[in-house]
């Protein structure tokens, strides 16, 4: 059973099309990775994914439901989209910290953050560094922590591991890989060709908006 | 100066002379400013004659339906100014209006049960109009604000969306910033009253012949009114126009 499939959609902007026609099935599980050259679509399939945005004709469905039939909020808390530039918002770490929290009513769960501190190698005290100072990789590394705050089903990854160097990449890519063991569906849209065959169970090609190959390489 | 007595119609032309002052520069500097000097000053004196007369018997109906309509009259005409300033905002006209009226009427509510004013053509007219006035430049400055965060702060905006945030929190911090932009320029007046500027009511009642403590008392008043006149507005008008930059999806709308 299709945990996410994407039926005939396209996505035009101004007249083109970014996104041209694709079907495709994603199953629970998988470990997608998405490759193509630079204005191919993978962004904007990401968004699609996380309705940011709607096709506009075609469909895509959520466990059997159409998207149109969730509350888009609802959707969004099961698929977490971790963008390309991270953005982190306020002042300090800990009001991205705070934030999933407070948009669920709930208290902070100080355990999962030290879980997450933990396996993203994030000394604990920087909970209340200025958001500012941080570099490239830390700022990329607090905005995955803030997505994975809750488990979600399924987790939108796009070029996270651009800004890092090969230690913190690593670091990454072995967490992705334990929350995807742990039944979280991946989908990672990356440039580096050796990183889109090391872990993934899949690998999608797009070109010009439509799938050019979907190799199974597990 | 006898300031509690008329001026002169010979006084006004001799002070007309003030104008071939500012021709003169013109001529002088080649600035090409004549004919719009000219016109201007013609505008001027034939716009100001006839709303004296206008004021004149507007000020002498007693009837409080017929000061009612004209509030709303104003008012909508300061909607219609405020929305056009806000390309991007749904419903602009309908927005300014109730934010608007609600904010005038709070304020004068509150001044006419405290005796400041009553409700007499003579009292209503002005001070209703320096309080829509001062809402409608808050609300342009609230749409222009919010229309250009969320031009360029959508990054910030999808973050929080993509969190699984409902639009409200996904826009706090543009609509906090929106109502701020409102309101500052008449916080920032009310530090400097007295010190950078005599505001025009003030002036307007010393050149009356009104003891300068006795004016301040109504510029005083009239901060206050004005304070509360822009909150209020620029306070609803934001929270009623974030909404219109998302769909039904709760996406945020491409902006040109």
């Amino acid at each position: 059973m299709s945990l996410l499939e994407f039926r005939n959609v396209s996505f035009e902007n101004g007249g083109n099309a970014i996104i041209d026609n694709i079907s495709l099935s994603i199953e629970s599980g998988d470990y997608i990775s998405v490759i193509g050259p630079s204005g191919s679509g993978k962004s904007t399939l990401l968004k699609l994914c996380s309705h940011l945005i709607s096709p506009t004709s075609g469909s895509i469905v959520y466990k059997e439901k159409n998207f149109i039939d969730y509350d888009p909020t609802k959707l969004r808390k099961s698929i977490a989209y971790c963008f390309q530039t991270p953005y982190l918002f306020g002042d300090t770490v800990i009001e991205n910290i705070r934030f999933p929290f407070s948009i669920r009513n709930l208290r902070i769960d100080q355990k999962r953050i030290n879980e997450l501190f933990t396996m993203f190698y994030i000394p604990a005290d920087y909970l209340n560094k200025d958001v500012k100072i941080l570099s490239g990789g830390e700022k990329q590394r607090i905005a995955l922590i803030r997505t994975l705050l809750f488990k979600p089903e399924i987790l939108l990854l796009d070029e996270v591991t651009s800004a890092l160097d090969s230690e913190n990449t690593k670091n990454v890519e072995e967490a992705i890989v334990s929350l995807n063991r742990e039944g979280t569906t991946v989908l990672w849209v990356t440039h580096n060709l050796e990183q889109s065959r090391k872990f993934a169970n899949k690998l999608l090609t797009i070109e010009g908006g439509k799938i050019k190959s979907l190799e199974v390489l597990r | 100066m006898n300031a509690s007595n008329s001026i002169s119609i010979s006084s006004l032309l001799i002070a007309s002379s003030l104008v071939l002052v500012t021709l003169f520069f013109s001529y002088w500097q080649k600035l090409k400013l004549e004919k719009e000097i000219i016109i201007s000053v013609i505008r001027a004196v034939i716009q100001l004659v006839a709303v004296g007369y206008v004021l004149e018997y507007i000020f002498g109906l007693q009837n409080p339906l017929f000061i009612t309509l004209l509030l709303i009259f104003m008012a909508f005409n300061a909607a219609y100014n405020a929305s056009k300033r806000g390309k991007g905002i749904k419903n602009g006209l309908m927005i300014s209006f109730v934010s608007i009226a609600v904010g005038t009427i709070v304020t004068l509510v509150i001044l006419i049960f405290s005796k400041a004013i009553q409700y007499e053509a003579y009292q209503i007219i002005p001070v209703g109009g320096m309080i829509i006035s001062n809402s409608m430049v808050a609300l342009g400055l609230c749409y222009k604000q919010m229309a250009s965060d969320f031009k360029n702060k959508r990054e910030e905006v999808e973050t929080k969306l993509s969190l699984g945030a409902d639009i409200l929190p996904s826009s706090i911090e543009i609509i906090r910033d929106s109502i701020k932009t409102g309101m500052l320029p008449t916080i920032d007046s009310a530090k400097t009253l007295g010190i950078v500027s005599l505001p025009g009511m003030m002036t307007g009642l010393i050149l009356a012949g009104t003891s300068p403590v006795e004016a301040i008392k109504y510029q005083i008043m009239v901060t206050f009114m004005l304070l509360s006149t822009t909150s209020i507005s620029s306070f609803i008008a934001c929270y009623f126009s974030y909404k219109g930059f998302f769909n039904s999806r709760k996406q945020l709308n491409y902006l040109k």
